[in-house]
This record gives C-alpha cells, sequence and structure tokens, in this order.
C-alpha cells in the first residue's frame, strides 16, 4: 500500500471512531486490529516484501497501528466519561432532605453538675462518698448534734417511714451529713484499730428529703456534702476550699464570694457563702448583689466526739450545697419543679451530650 | 425578728448609717432579710380635712367633697359614708400611686361632679387598721402633713432571721447589743426601777412542776385602768405586726421583743382561787387559747392551773378564759423561767408557734427575772395606774456560773485569724464576758447569763461501742467552749477578714475521685444517652398503688407522713416513676420518648440498689429513609446488654432466660444473668395491664440493669490477640427445631461443636409456616470458620460442618433441614 493509501485508511479509520459507540468501537478494533483485521492483514504482508521496503512499509503500518489503537483508546475513554457521568446524574439524590434519624439522647444537667464537681474537688484530692436515702435518726441527727428537741429538728421537715410499734421510725435524710457520720465512724474504728489512715476529704453528692412542696421546694432534691479533717485544717482552708470550687465551678475565677456567720447544730463556727450576682440580669460575678449559695462551717466538736474522734487532735470543716440551686444558677434555669418531671422537651433542652464528660483539662 | 430603727436606738446610742448597721446584721449572723419603710409608698400621701361634704347630686351613695390640704380646695367624690364635714383624712392627690389597690389615680369626672383627688382607707393604703370608710384622723391631725411622717410611718423596718442558738437575739436590747460589739455604737445600759409595795400578793404560786419551771415570780397589780394603748407603743407593735389589743397585753408584748421576755397577764377577777399552779397537763386539760385555738395539753406539758382548772399551757400561750380585757381592774403578772426542752417538746407537741415558746425553748436571760418584772410593773403603772403588791415566787434563782478558755494561738491554728489577744479581749467585754483570769496565752472569762449558748454542759449522744469514747468526750469537753469564744471573737470582726488558704495537695496529680464503681456508674448514663435516651431524675417516692403494679409496696416502705398521698411509698424499682413520666409525656403528645435514670430502688430492711432503668415509648422517628419501626423487646434487650458490654460484664459469660416478674409481658421478657444466680439485669414489654393502669400507651419497652450485681471488672491485662493470616470462611445451616427451643442454646451447641475453629455464630432467619412442620421452626445459622495456622482442606471443613450439626442435634433436638 501507498502511503497515500494508508493515510486515507487511517482517515476513514479515525472518522469511524470518533463517532462511534462503545459496540462499534469493540467492532472497529475487532475489523482494524484483529486476527483478520485490516492492519493485521497488512503487517501480514509485508512478509513477501524486499528487506530495504519490508522494513521502510513495516515502520509506517506499525505508526498507522498505534495511531488507530490510540484513537480506539482515546473513544473508549470518551465513552466511559460519558456514561459514568450520565450514571453520576441519574444517582443524584435530594441532599437537602434529613439523614437518618438517631435519636439524640442527653444526661441530665443535675449528673452533669456532680460530675462537674468531682472533677473539681478531684483535684484538690477529694473522694466522693455515697450513702443511703433511708437513714437512722441517729446518723441523720442525734450524731450531728441535733437532739431530738432541738429547734432545729422543727426546721427540716423530716419524712419518717412507717414502723413496728417500739421501733424507732428510719427517716429519709434530710441532708448528706450522715455520709459525714459514717465516714468518720470508719475512719476513727479504721484509725483506734492501729491501721494507718489518711486524713478525710470526701464529697458526697446525693438525694435528700423533705416535707415541703411548693415552687422554691422539692421533697426530694439534692445536695452535695464536703468534708476535711486532719490535724491542721483551719477555718482559713475552709474559705479557700470553698472559694477555689465556686470560682472554678462558675468559671469566674474572680468571682466575689462573701461569707457571714451563721448557726447549724453541727459546725461551729458556722457561716453562710455568698457569691456576688446582677438579680437583674442573673449574671455571676457581675452586678452589686449577693446570694446565698451555701452553708459551712468548722465540724463541732460533738460531731467528733459523737464518732469517736477527739477534737483536741483532729479538726476540719463541712459544708452542704444544694445542686438543684447551683445548676439552676449556672445554667439559668428558673423553674426547680421541671428538674423531676422529665418533660422530654425540658431533658432536650437543658440536658447535656453524653459524650461531653466533665472534666478539668476540657474545662468545665 | 422585726424591729425598727427608733427602737433599735432605745438600746443602741449610735450615728452609724442604715446600710452600715444592715451590713452589719448579717456579717455577724443576724441575717437581714428584708428591710422596708412604709413611708416609701405613702410618699403622695398627705393629711386633709374636709370643708364641706354634701350628698351627691346624682348619686345616693356618693358624697360630693370640698377637701383642702393647705393649698387650694378641691372637689373630690366619696363613696364612703363617714365622709363628713370637719372630718380630718388622708389624701391622695392627681398621679399617686394607691399601693393597696394597685392603681395610680387620674383627674375624673364621677356623675357630673368633678373629682381631683381620693380619700383614703387604711386597706387602700396597705395598712392594718379598723373601720369602714375613710381613715379618720383626731380633730388635732396637722393639714398639710405628709401622713407617714405623721404617723410614724416614716421609719426603716428591719426584719433578720435569729438561729435557733441565739435566744438572747430575739430581743431589741440583745441585738444592739451584738452590733454594739461589732462596733457600732454603744450599748445603753438597762436599769430596773424600784417599785414601792408591801402588800402581798393576791394570788400566789404554787410549783408541782420544778423540772419545766425552776424558777417564777409574779405580782398583783390592783386597781389598774385597762383599755387602748398610748399612740407611741400602739404604733410601735404595729411596725412590727403585731396588733394592738390592750395597754396590759400590748406591755407584756412590748417586753417580749424590748427586752426579750416574754411575760403574761391573768384577770384575777376570772381566777378562781388565790392559787396559780404549775402542774403536768391532765386528761380534762382542754382550755381555748388566746390564738383562738382550743388546747389539749399532754402529761409532759406544763400548765398554770387556778381552782376551775387548766388556765395556759406554759411558755407556750395563755389560755381565752382568764386575759385581760378593758373591764380588768386587778391584774396578775407572771414572769417565769421555762426549760428550754419541755417548751420545744410542747411547742412541737402542739405546733403552737408564739413569740413566748421561740424565745423560752432558745432560752431566756435566767437571771433577769425581777428586772422585768419591775421594768414592766412600773409601764403598767405609769399607763394604767393601779397599785403593785410585793412580788411572789416559787422556785429560786438558778446558780448561773460558767466558765471558758481561749488560748490565743487557737484563733489562728482554728480559726485561721490573725485577730490579737487583746482585740479578741475586747470583743468578749464588749459582749457582755468578764475575765476571770488572763495570761500571755489565754483567757478565762465569764460567761453572761444571756449567753447560755456559750459553754453548754457537754450533750453527747456518741455511737455504741466506741473505741476511745472516753478521750473524745473529754476533748469535746475541753475544746467545745473554746470554739464558742473564736466564734464570738471572729464574727465581729467579720469572717471575711480572714485570708483563705486553699487546701494543700499532696502532689500534683490527684488520685482518682471515683471509686472503679462510681465510675462504672457514669460509663452507664453515658452509654444509654448515647444510645438515644434522655437521662431523667424522678422521685424515690410514688404513690403505693403504682408501686404494688411494680411488685411490691411493703408497709415498711410506707410514709408516715407523706406530704401528698401519690407520693407515700418508695419505689422498689425507678421503673414505676419513669413509666409515670413517660405517661406524663404521652398524654403532652409526646409519645415517642426514651428515657432513663440510673437511681435507686429500695426494698424492705432499708435494701437499696443501684439500678440502671430505662424505657422506651412508642416508634422511632419518622424519615423518608428508613421507616419508623416500632421500639420492641429487643430494643429493650440491647439497652442493657450495652450497658454490661461497656461495664466490662463477660459477655460469653451471660445467659438470657424466657420470662420475668409479673410486670413484664410473660411472652416478651427475660432476664440476664452471669452464671445460674446472680440476675445482672431484666427486660421487656410492659404488661398491658399495667400499662392500662397507669395511663401509658401499649407496647412499652423497658429494662432494669442492677449495677451493684455487676462484678467489678477484672484489673488483668489482654493477652495478644491471635490474628490469623488465613481467610475466615462461612457456612450456613438451617435447622428445623422445636418452636419453643431457646435459640440461644442452638447457637451455643454450635459454637461448642469446635471452640477453636467457630469464630461466631448467629442467626440470619428464623421461619416457620408453609414447609416446616406445624409446632416446628426452621432456623438459618451462619457459622464463622476461623483456620488458625493452616488453610483447612476441603475434607476438614466438612468434617467440622457435620460436628456441628452433631452436636446441635444432640444438644438441642433440632434436625438439619433437608
Amino acid at each position: 500500500m501507498s502511503g497515500d493509501d494508508l493515510k486515507l485508511l487511517l482517515e476513514q479509520a479515525e472518522a469511524e471512531i470518533s463517532t462511534a459507540d462503545a459496540p462499534r468501537i469493540e467492532a472497529l478494533r475487532v475489523s482494524l486490529l484483529g486476527k483478520n483485521g485490516t492492519v493485521t492483514n497488512l503487517l501480514k504482508s509485508l512478509g513477501g516484501m524486499e528487506p530495504d521496503a519490508r522494513k521502510e512499509a513495516g515502520a509506517r503500518i506499525n505508526h498507522l497501528k498505534t495511531q488507530i489503537t490510540d484513537a480506539l483508546f482515546a473513544r473508549r475513554a470518551v465513552l466511559d466519561d460519558a456514561a459514568l457521568a450520565a450514571r453520576l446524574q441519574a444517582e443524584r439524590v435530594d441532599v437537602t432532605q434529613a439523614p437518618r434519624p438517631e435519636p439524640l439522647g442527653s444526661l441530665h444537667p443535675l449528673s452533669r453538675t456532680v460530675e462537674e464537681i468531682a472533677a473539681i474537688f478531684g483535684a484538690m484530692g477529694f473522694v466522693l462518698k455515697e450513702g443511703p436515702d433511708i437513714e437512722s435518726d441517729w446518723n441523720n441527727f442525734s450524731a450531728l448534734n441535733i437532739p431530738s428537741h432541738h429547734p432545729a429538728r422543727a426546721m427540716m421537715d423530716t419524712f419518717y417511714l412507717q414502723a413496728a410499734p417500739h421501733e424507732r421510725p428510719a427517716v429519709l435524710r434530710t441532708h448528706t451529713s450522715p455520709v459525714q457520720i459514717r465516714t468518720m465512724l470508719a475512719w476513727a474504728a479504721a484509725q483506734a484499730s492501729g491501721e494507718a489512715v489518711e486524713p478525710i476529704r470526701i464529697i458526697v453528692p446525693g438525694r435528700t428529703f423533705r416535707a415541703d412542696h411548693d415552687a422554691t421546694h422539692s421533697p426530694m432534691f439534692h445536695q452535695f456534702e464536703g468534708l476535711v479533717i486532719g490535724q491542721d485544717i483551719t477555718l482559713a482552708h475552709l474559705k479557700g476550699c470553698l472559694i477555689d470550687f465556686l470560682r472554678a465551678f462558675f468559671g469566674v475565677p474572680s468571682l466575689p464570694v462573701r461569707f457571714r456567720a451563721s448557726y447549724f447544730p453541727f459546725t461551729e463556727p458556722s457561716m453562710e457563702v455568698d457569691i456576688g450576682w446582677s438579680r437583674r440580669t442573673g449574671e455571676i460575678g457581675g452586678g452589686t448583689d449577693w446570694l446565698e449559695i451555701l452553708g459551712s462551717g468548722m465540724v463541732h466538736p460533738n460531731v467528733l466526739a459523737n464518732v469517736g474522734i477527739d477534737p483536741r487532735k483532729y479538726q476540719g470543716f463541712a459544708f452542704g450545697v444544694g445542686l438543684e440551686r447551683i445548676t439552676m444558677l449556672k445554667h439559668g434555669i428558673n423553674d426547680l419543679r421541671l428538674f423531676y418531671e422529665s418533660d422530654i422537651r425540658w431533658l432536650r433542652h437543658y440536658g447535656f451530650a453524653a459524650l461531653s464528660p466533665a472534666s478539668l483539662h476540657e474545662g468545665i | 425578728m422585726k424591729f425598727s430603727l427608733s427602737w433599735l436606738k432605745d438600746w443602741l446610742d449610735t450615728d452609724a448609717p442604715l446600710e452600715a448597721i444592715l451590713t452589719t446584721l448579717s456579717a455577724i449572723g443576724l441575717e437581714v432579710e428584708g428591710v422596708e419603710n412604709k413611708a416609701d409608698s405613702l410618699k403622695p400621701f398627705v393629711i386633709a380635712e374636709i370643708i364641706e361634704a354634701k350628698q351627691h347630686p346624682n348619686a345616693d351613695r356618693l358624697r360630693a367633697c370640698r377637701v383642702s390640704a393647705g393649698g387650694a380646695e378641691l372637689s373630690v367624690v366619696c363613696g364612703a359614708p363617714n365622709a363628713r364635714t370637719g372630718l380630718k383624712v388622708v389624701m391622695a392627690p392627681i398621679g399617686a400611686h394607691v399601693p393597696g389597690s394597685g392603681i395610680t389615680l387620674k383627674a375624673g369626672e364621677i356623675r357630673g361632679v368633678k373629682s381631683e383627688a381620693m380619700l383614703c382607707s387604711y386597706s387602700e393604703l396597705a395598712l392594718e387598721g379598723d373601720g369602714e370608710g375613710i381613715i379618720e384622723l383626731p380633730a388635732n391631725a396637722p393639714v398639710g402633713t405628709p401622713f407617714a411622717q405623721w404617723a410614724g410611718l416614716d421609719e426603716p423596718i428591719i426584719e433578720i432571721a435569729i438561729t435557733p442558738n441565739r435566744g438572747d437575739a430575739l430581743s431589741i436590747r440583745g441585738i444592739a447589743r451584738d452590733l454594739a460589739a461589732a462596733g457600732l455604737g454603744r450599748l445603753k445600759p438597762f436599769t430596773a426601777p424600784a417599785i414601792a409595795a408591801s402588800l402581798p400578793s393576791a394570788i400566789h404560786w404554787v410549783n408541782t412542776y420544778p423540772e419545766a419551771c425552776p424558777w417564777i415570780l409574779g405580782r398583783t397589780i390592783s386597781g389598774v385602768k385597762n383599755g387602748e394603748s398610748p399612740a407611741w407603743l400602739k404604733q410601735r407593735l404595729d411596725s412590727i405586726g403585731l396588733r394592738p389589743i390592750n395597754t396590759l397585753v400590748d406591755i407584756t408584748n412590748y417586753f417580749t421583743y424590748h427586752l426579750g421576755r416574754p411575760l403574761h397577764v391573768f384577770d384575777i377577777a376570772k381566777l378562781s382561787g388565790a392559787a396559780l399552779t404549775l402542774r403536768h397537763g391532765q386528761p380534762g386539760d382542754v382550755f381555748p387559747g388566746l390564738h383562738g385555738k382550743e388546747i389539749q395539753a399532754g402529761p409532759d406539758d406544763c400548765v398554770i392551773a387556778d381552782g376551775a382548772g387548766a388556765q395556759s399551757l406554759a411558755g407556750i400561750t395563755g389560755g381565752e378564759q382568764t386575759g385581760c380585757d378593758e373591764h380588768t381592774v386587778d391584774v396578775f403578772l407572771e414572769c417565769a423561767l421555762f426549760d428550754r426542752v419541755k417548751i420545744a417538746q410542747t411547742g412541737q407537741r402542739t405546733a403552737i408557734h408564739s413569740d413566748a415558746r421561740a424565745r423560752f425553748e432558745r432560752g431566756i436571760d435566767s437571771q433577769l427575772l425581777p428586772e422585768a418584772l419591775a421594768a414592766a410593773t412600773q409601764m403598767i403603772l405609769d399607763l394604767c395606774g393601779g397599785t403593785p403588791s410585793a412580788p411572789t415566787e416559787a422556785g429560786q434563782r438558778p446558780e448561773w456560773s460558767r466558765q471558758a478558755k481561749l488560748r490565743f494561738a487557737r484563733i489562728k491554728s482554728f480559726g485561721g485569724s490573725d485577730i490579737s489577744a487583746p482585740e479578741a479581749v475586747a470583743s468578749l467585754e464588749r459582749l457582755g464576758f468578764t475575765i476571770a483570769g488572763q495570761d500571755e496565752h489565754s483567757v478565762t472569762v465569764n460567761v453572761p447569763s444571756w449567753r447560755n449558748d456559750i459553754a453548754q454542759p457537754p450533750s453527747l449522744d456518741q455511737a455504741p461501742d466506741l473505741l476511745g469514747a472516753e478521750a473524745a468526750a473529754e476533748g469535746a469537753a475541753e475544746i467545745e467552749p473554746e470554739v464558742d469564744l473564736i466564734e464570738e471573737v471572729l464574727r465581729l470582726k467579720g469572717l471575711d477578714a480572714i485570708e483563705p488558704v486553699s487546701l494543700p495537695v499532696s502532689g500534683l496529680i490527684p488520685a482518682p475521685i471515683l471509686t472503679p464503681k462510681q465510675a462504672r456508674t457514669a460509663l452507664a448514663r453515658r452509654v444509654l444517652a448515647a444510645r438515644g435516651l434522655a437521662e431523667c431524675v424522678t422521685f424515690s417516692f410514688a404513690d403505693d398503688q403504682s408501686c404494688a403494679l411494680f411488685g411490691a409496696a411493703p408497709e415498711s416502705l410506707r410514709l408516715a407522713n407523706p406530704i401528698a398521698s401519690d407520693l407515700n411509698q418508695m419505689r422498689p424499682t425507678p421503673l414505676v416513676t419513669l413509666a409515670q413520666a413517660a405517661a406524663r409525656n404521652a398524654a403532652k403528645g409526646f409519645g415517642d420518648v426514651a428515657l432513663f435514670e440510673v437511681g435507686p430502688a429500695y426494698a424492705p430492711d432499708r435494701g437499696q440498689a443501684l439500678v440502671a432503668a430505662g424505657l422506651r415509648l412508642g416508634a422511632s422517628p419518622l424519615s423518608a429513609l428508613a421507616p419508623a419501626r416500632k421500639y420492641d423487646v429487643f430494643d429493650a434487650k440491647a439497652d442493657a446488654q450495652s450497658i454490661l458490654a461497656a461495664l466490662g460484664a463477660p459477655m460469653d459469660g451471660i445467659t438470657t432466660t424466657q420470662g420475668g416478674p409479673a410486670y413484664y409481658h410473660p411472652g416478651q421478657s427475660g432476664e440476664l444473668r452471669q452464671g445460674p444466680k446472680q440476675l445482672l439485669a431484666r427486660f421487656g414489654t410492659l404488661h398491658p395491664k399495667l400499662c392500662a393502669a397507669l395511663d401509658l400507651p401499649e407496647g412499652a419497652v423497658a429494662f432494669e440493669v442492677f449495677l451493684d450485681a455487676l462484678p467489678e471488672p477484672k484489673r488483668r491485662k489482654k493477652t495478644a490477640p491471635t490474628l490469623s493470616a488465613f481467610q475466615p470462611l462461612r457456612r450456613d445451616f438451617a435447622f428445623l427445631a422445636s418452636a419453643d427451643l431457646a435459640v440461644e442454646s442452638l447457637l451455643r451447641a454450635a459454637k461448642g461443636a469446635d471452640r477453636a475453629l467457630i469464630a461466631n455464630v448467629a442467626l440470619f432467619d428464623r421461619y416457620s409456616g408453609k414447609g416446616v412442620p406445624e409446632g416446628q421452626v426452621s432456623l438459618a445459622i451462619a457459622v464463622t470458620i476461623q483456620p488458625t495456622d493452616k488453610s483447612l482442606q476441603d475434607a476438614e471443613i466438612e468434617a467440622l460442618c457435620a460436628r456441628i450439626v452433631a452436636e446441635v442435634t444432640k444438644k438441642t433436638g433440632a434436625t438439619l433441614r433437608g
């Protein structure tokens, strides 16, 4: 074949390839490059040529083969791309629709507060203790220097469980302080039996109960209690510990904290603690108003003696905080009763994500 | 306790501003609860005179008045029938806010007559006062003067909270003493008048109950004229919310506050016999009290009885039958010292709250009786006239001698304060302590008789069988009085003066605050929240009927004094209150909820277990991508299992048994156990009957995981896993089994065929119906075989499959489906 013939063949082939669809491409490949294809046959014809002519024609035919091969390949790529584009177009979905719903759970704000408290007091070397809700009269009152006639008992509207005749009725604990008693009894007993004991630093969150039910009182609520006992714990430590806690909890490093003399049967001196806030805006640490936030004091010598600790050797402080109160303040919750109502809308609104643990290193 | 600033200044010589007084009161433990000045809301109201009052021309019930408050005459239409010519009245000008009605006054015309002001009643001014219609002021009331100023209402009324230890501060003198000691002025002295009297008292005391009343005084004042108290006295009582009654009664109330000294007056004409007897209450002791209710004295109560019977509940309230009124001529004045504990007990038993009880149960000044009697007698003589008798008494002045020692170093080592020794001593002296002895390290002081909260006799209630009980008791006796003194010194200086010190920590990195069990509880919460359940906190108690639906409502877990009948029983499981919560949500239209609570379940004998309980109601949320699916028993099972898995329970060793307690659907409930006994969890569909009883839509599923029952996870290091280089292969089998075969046993049997090679067995189809004989079920399982050290030959695989079939058939009776 002459050079012109080959050129013509190439032009014809390229023209056909450029418009071919996928089956036609394959047919063209067979007819051109297959076992009996035009180009294959041309190559076969080389065998009958003189060496010089063969060399020259071979180069031309092989070049033709390469060009056709490339054209087929290119066309196939174009067709593949077009097919893919068409498929992708067909696979289009409306991404504005919502994904498959994954019901979101939540943690109750009170749980969150307990975790935050644990994180802060954990950093101060405290241990978290718990105790039963149903308590003996002695643990809840007498051991805490509240004898049966004490006016302070009237201040706490106590729930009693039904009791058999001649049996002292159990009480629903009116505060978390019985856990102080349990802890100190065990500590004093361990020490008396010669065990090496660490000074006490505990916090005690838990359910508490008083027979009071209105907009600002719930018959069940939560407190957390703190107790620190050692040989050289002073009222200055009480102040430092509570100031450190309040500033960390509310996230206000310069939070004003005020201590006022007060009275609780189980501490002496006793004090109430106020924090600065704005009554108008509710901003903690802002404004010029004071807000009572917790009660505290040095553990009363009688309480220590009641559990077998010699107040000449050991002293310390205790405090009690309403969990709901500090939770409401921190998160701007205004209705106490809704804490226990379990309204799914409230739980979703104030609840915390499952995967947001309260930790100091992540910030609480 | 309320008091007015002017009354305080009867005892306190001070020029401190109100703000300083309030701040100091709160700082030293007399917490200010409120301050009110009535005049603030009554500023615009002035005294005026009705120049002329006549009938309104167009209205029968109205009066048309011309009124002057010193300026121009105003036309005022008034509806009060007592509006009459010449009357001095309280007038509100246009623009005044009327506190009692909440309206702001506008000029207007009433039936054709202009009304340019308003004449006011007590209730419109939000004041206590008698009488229908408008206020009638005395003729000498100065026209044009602001009413509040003239009426003595223009002063701050301070209300403070008195803690149970401070009986002395339930008196205005006591408050003044504290303020003076805190540096806010000088306490004015109290000297009792000398009462000249020689006649014996017409009434005398007989005391048969000295434990309740160690000492009691009294005297007759004969020939008194009782009636309305003078304006200053009425106004003082009024200002602190005490209703004036008559002069004799008002005087007793006055001293209750003035000196913290409750008194009582008997009308001698109403007493039978010449003796008043203090005795135990007796069965017939029923009499009307001054508080307007009937009193029934108990055997431990102390009553004061005359010849006719009990007339007064000692230290709490007097009786109506022998009280003084405007006809009283001869009066017997009682001034007693009652036992704190007895009064507290009677007070709690009778639930009568009175000013007398509040003071006696906190403890009054045991030494002040003769002086108080004299001062009250003098006031009666001044205001009512009459002739006093000599005092009469029963019992004797109780011994008062208490000392307390303060080691100065303890101010720092206990109180953390830098207050110096001289400053501490000076503070105590200002409070009325006197020095019994002092050296450079310590001071010993005598405690004043009005501070019976200081250095009290030890009252311990030590735990039984306590090691070291005696040493601890000795320690308390030694330390307690000192702490009392430190408290006084610190509070007067102000606790804010103490420099705070952070708690020292040993090392930078603290030990974990949570025990492993507590940490697991927190994890259980997160697991459930992550699975889409919302955490609730519900009450520990519910109504006994609902509790009974969940198995148990024993009497021993019933409240003796529930606040409401629907909160009377400690719940046997948190499911009780969770189910109620779910029902409340459903009733509000939120019927698709998933709730959980990690909280206590109560059992008799003070049993309390921590339970993670949850409840799913309704269906998963709507979506175009996945059809909404009703929650079923397997959602509850998955919830329970997810907790167990997250908390490290050995899941391979946990078996499921069919069924559960009666509050679950008998065919759709199960229990998860470790070993044959240890119950870890329950789950199931709630019983339709229970749902109906609780108004809970049917189909709710629930679970309970008993966190206390979970074994502590072992702190063992894991062994290295075998990560086989060979591909796992899967073989499927279909078995025909009895329809009631627990599939878990079949899976277990299959796996047991070769524990080394079989990595997993899963049920993927369960079929009954056409092609499966009645009473049988086809169970299709996929077995994953994991070769460990070499590829398996076909023959080996065939042999394994045959073992699986044989093992299943042997253990369960199921046969390979042909």
